[in-house]
């Protein structure tokens, strides 16, 4: 156990990879707030997930594009389990569309989940963070769209992106509080958000892929797991892509 | 303790410097204090003394005699 005693917030956590890292982080001990905007059942289901595996969390409702939202996830922390050491910016929508075509609330939408949000969140749980003063984890859920671009995502990629930038600033600023700061960028990872992808493009994209297959959510929740532990006190900054060789940097 | 007592010792806490370097005219850029300290030092204060100190407010601190003449204002 890994992550005992610990207290993490994990974004979008109802399905695909906010939900594998939830129960991830939950397996190794620490308390859980399950964060979801819009999908109350499937929360449901990632707390029955944990429950049933022996964790402790609880549910709280909040969209991270609004701000005051965001400081009652952080409240929903430190009433239920007295403080918070892990936060996982995960919470991420789409809206698909080349540029040529894209409307404005298309981009706006994406870059107010994907990018604002993690602000958002990292703004509100800065006052307990530093006054607890026993360092941090700040983990960003980024994508390989985010360094190598997409056609059709330039509203996600640019959000991705910026998360990106987010966090190697983030990691200077808080780096002398032994905060760590990183991202990680999945690749073609088998969620419901890849799921609704045509299958011809699902094809192409899986053909890029030097091992061959799409990634699971718990080899990304793994990854997460370790950035979060004191193992990986060592790592700020970085970007670690975990996306089956597509994007080697 | 007064108000200046209280203020010294949590600006020593924060800012691990030695209480007795502390006078009403030692300045924060003295210490070495960069802007992170300076958001911790103010939210050290706010809950000491129960009380929100605006960030138009925390630009014009400049000295402990600052935060102490404010303390002593609004406290």
């Amino acid at each position: 156990m890994r992550l005992a005693g610990k207290v993490a917030i994990v974004t979008g956590a109802s399905r695909g990879i906010g939900r594998a890292v939830a129960v991830a982080l939950a397996r190794e001990g620490a308390a859980v707030v399950i964060n979801y905007a819009s999908n109350g059942e499937a929360a449901l289901e990632t707390l029955a997930k944990i429950g049933e595996a022996g964790g402790r969390a609880v549910v709280c409702q909040a969209d991270v594009s609004d701000w005051e939202a965001c400081e009652s996830l952080v409240r929903s922390a430190l009433d239920n389990f007295g403080k918070v050491d892990i936060l996982v910016n995960n919470a991420g929508v789409t809206r698909d569309n080349i540029v040529a075509r894209m409307k404005k609330d298309e981009w706006q939408a994406v870059l107010d989940t994907n990018l604002t949000g993690a602000f958002n969140l990292v703004r509100a749980a800065m006052r307990p963070l530093l006054r607890q003063k026993s360092g941090g984890r700040i983990i960003n859920i980024s994508s390989v769209v985010g360094l190598a671009g997409g056609v059709g995502q330039a509203n996600y990629a640019a959000a991705k992106a910026g998360l990106i930038g987010l966090t190697k600033s983030l990691a200077r600023e808080l780096a002398g509080r032994q905060i760590t700061v990183n991202a990680v960028a999945p690749g073609f990872i088998d969620t419901e958000m890849t799921a609704a992808l045509p299958e011809e493009l699902k094809k192409n994209m899986l053909a890029q892929v030097p091992l061959g297959r799409a990634g699971t959510p718990e080899e990304v929740a793994q990854l997460v797991a370790f950035l979060a532990a004191d193992a990986a006190g060592y790592i700020t900054g970085q970007v670690i892509a975990i996306d089956g060789g597509l994007v080697m940097q | 303790m007064d108000i200046y007592g209280k203020v010294k010792a949590l600006i020593s806490e924060q800012l691990g410097v030695e209480e007795g370097e502390l006078t009403m005219d030692t300045s924060f850029e003295d210490l070495d204090a960069d802007s992170l300290d300076i958001v911790e030092l103010v939210m050290a204060l706010e809950e000491e003394f129960n009380l929100e100190i605006s960030d138009d407010e925390v630009e014009k601190i400049k000295t402990v005699g600052d935060v102490v003449r404010y303390i002593e204002a609004h406290a």
